[in-house]
């Protein structure tokens, strides 16, 4: 009854692979065998830095506790959440404008606003250890060239990330608004805003969180911060400060995101 | 069945006012508020949606647009009030005569008497009734506040509450609009128009995705809020009974013309058979 032609016929067990994609393949496995040589760490040179970093461990113990060192300590703790929330809020600030610059279909820069999108790029692709790099060179060693590196780092973040939003935001109030003539700030203000504040108060904690975490090892480049008594720790040889900061950089980033995610439940 | 009886009868004392001659005037002035002249409209790369559409619609009339899915009902409205560009013809509204498109200033001007009700409300889900409808003034002189209630004027606050009376929300003022059902979203639409206090009112499909009841309310809501402020009403439906009980003239359009154009008494349901039916 059922003609062979007509009948479907089994698949394969496994998909077919085009030839591309098995050239691509060999490619892939090649390189990762010839660098295994040249990067990964030999057997014996691990077993060789074993010891060394169990002697390391054992100088670092205890913590120091020393009442002088760890209120030096804290300050620096102060000063990293300082950088971070500083740099974070006004780069929130700077991407709401930025963002509705660079989105689609919304943007009032019309074709213009593909250099917006480079710039955001440009802002998010540049790690942000070379920005800091970059402010301390130019405005000096310290907390401040930490906070411009946290405010270009959030706008390469949020713009990207509130452009999307705001691209994705109902288009039916802003149709509806438009057709009466609203203008584009009210219409954004009126309708594609409060659409898309709780994506905008969820990225800008993620922004947060991020600027924590970076803000922690911008002192290794001297742009201020926890991570400056770090690298001081190393330089000076004193192990028992390093594993005090270590721990209590460990602590800054746990306490932070319970907090962050606690605003993000209570913003869903 | 009586009240539509009486509803009918009060349309056929509406329909025998002259309004075979238009340059006398009537009771509301018997200029039209809408006129077009050899009307047609194709987009960019489509055929005609219409042409050779000729229209008078008088300021004091309630008018029923119907038509199949793509007859060009919307692209109709849409062309009458200057949001679409026509591509042949000539529109007069409001007083504003433009070929194709109005100039920047006649659209302002045309905007300022218009409201507008859409299928789906188009209202902004996580904002208050209450803004929502204040943001109806957007696009009015002095309306850059008008975004949200808490930076409106306080006398626009105080008129966004009376048109929520007239559409019976004023107690879900509060409410976010989201949380409304989608009758009581329609009202608040409507209220958003209201608010502009137009002398036009355009509602495309404003009882679609309604169950009966609600529809029949949405439409007997605009229906006598058009005649209490004298507002001209235009509305499309694909409901035949809401084209019957709810205006005072019904346009069909079939096939890119104008398939008839007649007072509501004197249009049958067997002449609305023939606009869907080959
Ligand atoms: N933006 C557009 N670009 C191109 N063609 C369009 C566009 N909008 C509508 N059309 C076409 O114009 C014709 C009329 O569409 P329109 O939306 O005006 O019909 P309608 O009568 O309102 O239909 P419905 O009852 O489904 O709402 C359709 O053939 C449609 O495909
Ligand atoms: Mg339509």
């Amino acid at each position: 009854m059922v003609s062979s032609m007509h009948s479907p016929s089994l698949p394969a067990r496994l998909p077919s692979i085009s030839p591309i994609s098995f050239t691509l393949l060999v490619v892939v496995a090649a390189a990762f065998l010839a660098s295994i040589g040249q990067v990964a760490p030999s057997p014996e040179r691990l077993a060789a830095g074993a010891p060394r970093m169990a002697e390391l461990v054992g100088r670092m113990m205890p913590p120091n506790t020393d009442p002088a060192f760890m209120q030096r300590m804290f300050w620096r703790i102060v000063e990293t959440f300082q950088i971070a929330l500083v740099g974070t809020v006004f780069g929130v600030i700077i991407s709401l404008p930025t963002a509705w610059f660079a989105a689609r279909g919304i943007s009032p820069l019309g074709p213009f606003r593909h250099l917006v999108k480079a710039i955001i790029s440009l802002f998010r692709t540049v790690p942000d250890l070379v920005w800091a790099l970059l402010f301390v060179s130019t405005l000096g060693l310290g907390a401040v060239a930490g906070t411009m590196t946290i405010v270009v780092d959030t706008i390469g973040f949020c713009g990207r990330f509130f452009a999307e939003s705001m691209e994705e935001a109902d288009k039916k109030p802003q149709e509806a608004l438009q057709a009466i003539g609203a203008n584009r700030v009210a219409v954004l203000c009126g309708a594609i805003l409060p659409d898309v504040m709780p994506s905008l108060i969820n990225s800008s904690l993620f922004a947060l969180e991020k600027a924590v975490r970076a803000s922690v090892v911008l002192g290794l480049v001297g742009a201020g911060g926890i991570g400056q008594e770090l690298k001081v720790a190393f330089d000076l040889f004193q192990y028992r400060n390093a594993s005090a900061i270590i721990l209590a950089i460990f602590a800054i980033v746990l306490v932070m995101e319970f907090f962050t995610d606690r605003l993000r439940a209570k913003f869903q | 069945m009586d009240a539509a009886f009486q509803d009918a009868l009060k349309q056929a004392a509406t329909i025998n006012v002259p309004t075979a001659h238009p340059r006398l005037p009537g009771p509301f002035g018997a200029e039209p508020i809408i006129r077009t002249r050899s009307l047609g409209k194709s987009y960019p790369k489509g055929p005609a949606v219409f042409a050779g559409v000729h229209l008078d619609i008088r300021a004091d009339q309630r008018v029923a647009l119907i038509g199949s899915n793509g007859a060009g009902k919307s692209t109709l409205l849409k062309c009458l009030i200057g949001l679409l560009p026509s591509s042949e013809g000539e529109i007069m509204t409001l007083g504003e005569s433009f070929h194709a498109a109005p100039t920047a200033a006649q659209l302002q001007r045309l905007r300022r008497q218009i409201g507008f009700v859409f299928q789906n409300h188009g209202l902004v889900s996580r904002q208050s009734v209450l803004t929502n409808v204040i943001q109806g003034k957007l696009g009015l002189p002095g309306s850059w506040r008008a975004w949200h209630q808490s930076l409106a004027d306080q006398a626009w606050r105080e008129e966004a509450m009376q048109v929520l009376a007239e559409v019976r929300l004023a107690d879900k003022a509060r409410a976010r609009a989201d949380e409304l059902s989608g009758g009581q979203a329609q009202r608040v639409a409507i209220a958003r128009a209201l608010i502009r206090k137009p002398r036009l009112l355009i509602a495309d499909e404003p009882a679609a995705s309604l169950d009966p009841a609600v529809g029949r309310d949405i439409m007997q809501i605009f229906s006598d809020l058009a005649r209490e402020h004298g507002i001209t009403l235009v509305y499309t439906t694909h409901d035949m009974q809401h084209a019957l009980d709810y205006s005072d003239r019904i346009i069909a359009l079939k096939a890119g013309k104008v398939f008839f154009d007649a007072p509501t008494g004197d249009v049958s349901l067997r002449d609305m058979d023939g606009v869907f039916h080959a």
